[in-house]
């Protein structure tokens, strides 16, 4: 098992916060809306530096896509934050007709996903938000792993043209990824090579399946890890080059086993290389108040979750 | 764009609008004729008097940009469009067909000439017209933005979150058009979910408000050029229209939201616009 170190632990929101603050820097176009959480989405540094492209919307979700959309016509590339629920369930219609119908490029970048929200409780803490964008024709879903790869999406969305949902959340987490890694949009990154397991990670379960992958190697178990970043569209190949290698899979993801990235890898296997498949998600239930690691054991999301799975994969092969 | 302000020419063109909308949603089968006739007198007074817009020049980056927020009258924007010279007019029958670049509500997917937004689901141009806006404020262009409404849209909430931020970021560059007909699908708007006082509500929103004549070419094209005037404030301009206008026999039913004429209706209808 190759060996990840970090010196640091930051929020995957903050790497957002800097990766707009740098593409500021480096694309005029490049425009900002906030409904009223510039702290939570840490757009502080973007907005003082180009206040004149920083639009606040106030507690007004709709609008704010809406306002993205027109904002498109003109050739802007509007970013537009929020927390995920607001950014997506809330604005399920204006995002389905005027942005991915329509085909606008507006960049929806949303917070707080899933349940290492905390202690707000379920009404905030969106397990269903993969999906619902996931469905939509024309939208790219990204989840980034850590602070590094956040701020390396952030830059890269931007000279993609077209509809893109970048999910991000609230904890610090290990910051792993390569300062320097360039983000390639649709492109599954191997954290390990193995022969035994294939694990595909996404957000912030990537850090745990590595962590599984040790614990596992510990056992003789020679696990294949993998992020992917991009949910949509998925990196078919790196998938099915793994499985063919490995037979058995685990998924891990902080979002609903219904819609997620586990439900998008069990659809491309059964229709290609039906192999035995696990999921490491939240099974059809919402969440609840309490700290992100006590929710993250609770409903099943841990490291140890990820290895139970993946010795349960590898007995079904 | 040549721009003309003969009353005779606008009300040969709107007309001729008429006829093809009736062609259309006859040939259809099915489609929203009350609202497209009711609208066809703004649309001749906009496609060929009020906006700055090239037809072979779709994406003319100085062009005035309008919004169709109410998609379902997308037959009344098409016939614009073919009579403005967008497409050939032979395409208008193609509407709501397979394939059709004509969908049953406007679809910027299929590749029609001319439209800024695929629409349909109501209550959303406003906040793309508010984005348009801003854009031209950043980029000091002179352009217009032209947002065109059902007065049963204005009950959907999403419209007041963008007349607020549109009042807020003091966008005069924007003129919102209200087709008030006083008629949805469940009946008159009165009895569905009262919308008056309506002045009232865009005054208290931060809008200069204007009203007019939906059917007077004259007093369209001069009230559009007031609304261009503010300094300040955006401009909604309530235009009193009927639904079904031009064809007596279904004139302010609200039965004909959404209902097609038969064949047979068709050429009764036509009759009435020609005559």
């Amino acid at each position: 098992m190759k060996k990840y170190t970090y010196s640091e632990t930051n929020d995957t929101r903050s790497g957002f916060g800097e990766g707009l603050h740098e593409l500021g820097k480096k694309n005029p176009n490049v425009v900002a809306l906030c409904a009223d959480l510039i702290g939570s989405l840490k757009m502080d540094a973007f907005i003082a530096e180009f206040p004149e492209r920083f639009i606040q919307v106030g507690i007004a979700e709709a609008n704010m896509i809406g306002i993205a959309a027109g904002l498109t016509i003109g050739g802007k590339i509007p970013f537009t934050g929020t927390f995920a629920n607001f950014s997506t369930g809330r604005v399920y219609d204006q995002i389905r007709q005027s942005v991915a119908y329509s085909n606008k490029n507006v960049k929806i970048c949303a917070s707080h996903a899933g349940l290492t929200l905390g202690e707000d409780g379920a009404t905030h803490q969106i397990l269903e938000d993969i999906g619902l964008m996931k469905m939509l024709p024309h939208m790219v879903v990204i989840n980034t792993c850590d602070f590094n790869q956040t701020k390396a999406a952030t830059i890269a969305i931007a000279d993609y043209t077209g509809p893109v949902y970048l999910r991000f959340g609230r904890p610090k987490v290990p910051n792993f990824t390569p300062k320097d890694q360039v983000f390639e949009i649709g492109k599954a990154i191997t954290l390990n090579e193995g022969k035994d397991v294939s694990i595909f990670a996404t957000g912030h379960l990537v850090w745990k399946a590595i962590e599984a992958g040790n614990l596992l190697a510990e056992k003789g178990i020679d696990a294949e890890i993998i992020n992917i970043h991009t949910i949509k569209p998925l990196d078919r190949n790196a998938v099915i080059q793994s499985v063919m290698k490995t037979k058995c899979v685990v998924t891990a993801e902080e979002h609903q086993m219904n819609g997620g990235l586990g439900d998008s890898i069990a659809q491309l296997l059964s229709l290609e290389l039906p192999t035995p498949l696990e999921m490491v998600a939240v099974k059809d239930t919402f969440g609840e108040s309490g700290t992100p690691d006590e929710l993250m054991i609770k409903y099943g999301l841990t490291t140890e979750n990820i290895v139970e799975a993946a010795l349960r994969a590898i007995n079904r092969k | 764009m040549t721009k003309t302000s003969s009353v005779k020419d606008l009300q040969q063109l709107a007309r001729s609008i008429r006829i093809n909308v009736v062609h259309m949603i006859a040939e259809a089968g099915s489609g929203h004729t009350g609202g497209s006739l009711g609208l066809a007198d703004i649309f001749a007074s906009l496609y060929f008097n009020v906006l700055n817009h090239e037809p072979k020049n779709p994406q003319w980056s100085e062009r005035d940009r309008l919004i169709l927020s109410i998609g379902h009258v997308a037959p009344v924007l098409y016939a614009t469009l073919a009579e403005a010279g967008y497409f050939a007019k032979d395409e208008l029958l193609s509407l709501r067909k397979l394939n059709s670049r004509l969908q049953g509500h406007p679809a910027r997917d299929h590749g029609l000439p001319g439209l800024e937004l695929s629409a349909g689901s109501l209550g959303q141009g406003l906040s793309v017209a508010v984005g348009m806006a801003l854009c031209a404020k950043a980029d000091k262009k002179n352009w217009h933005v032209y947002s065109i409404h059902g007065d049963g849209e204005l009950q959907e909430g999403s419209i007041w979150e963008a007349a607020m931020s549109a009042a807020h970021y003091k966008l005069n560059n924007i003129t919102a058009i209200v087709d008030r007909n006083n008629c949805q699908i469940d009946g008159k708007t009165s009895r569905v979910m009262e919308l008056e006082p309506l002045r009232e509500k865009w005054k208290a929103f931060g809008w200069d408000v204007f009203e007019c004549d939906g059917h007077s070419y004259t007093d369209i094209i001069k009230t559009c050029e007031d609304a261009k005037q503010s300094v300040f404030r955006p401009t909604v301009i309530i235009a009193r229209t009927k639904m079904g206008r031009g064809v007596k026999s279904i004139e302010d039913d609200f039965r004909w939201h959404g209902k097609a004429p038969s064949k047979e209706e068709a050429e009764d209808f036509i009759k009435q616009l020609s005559a």
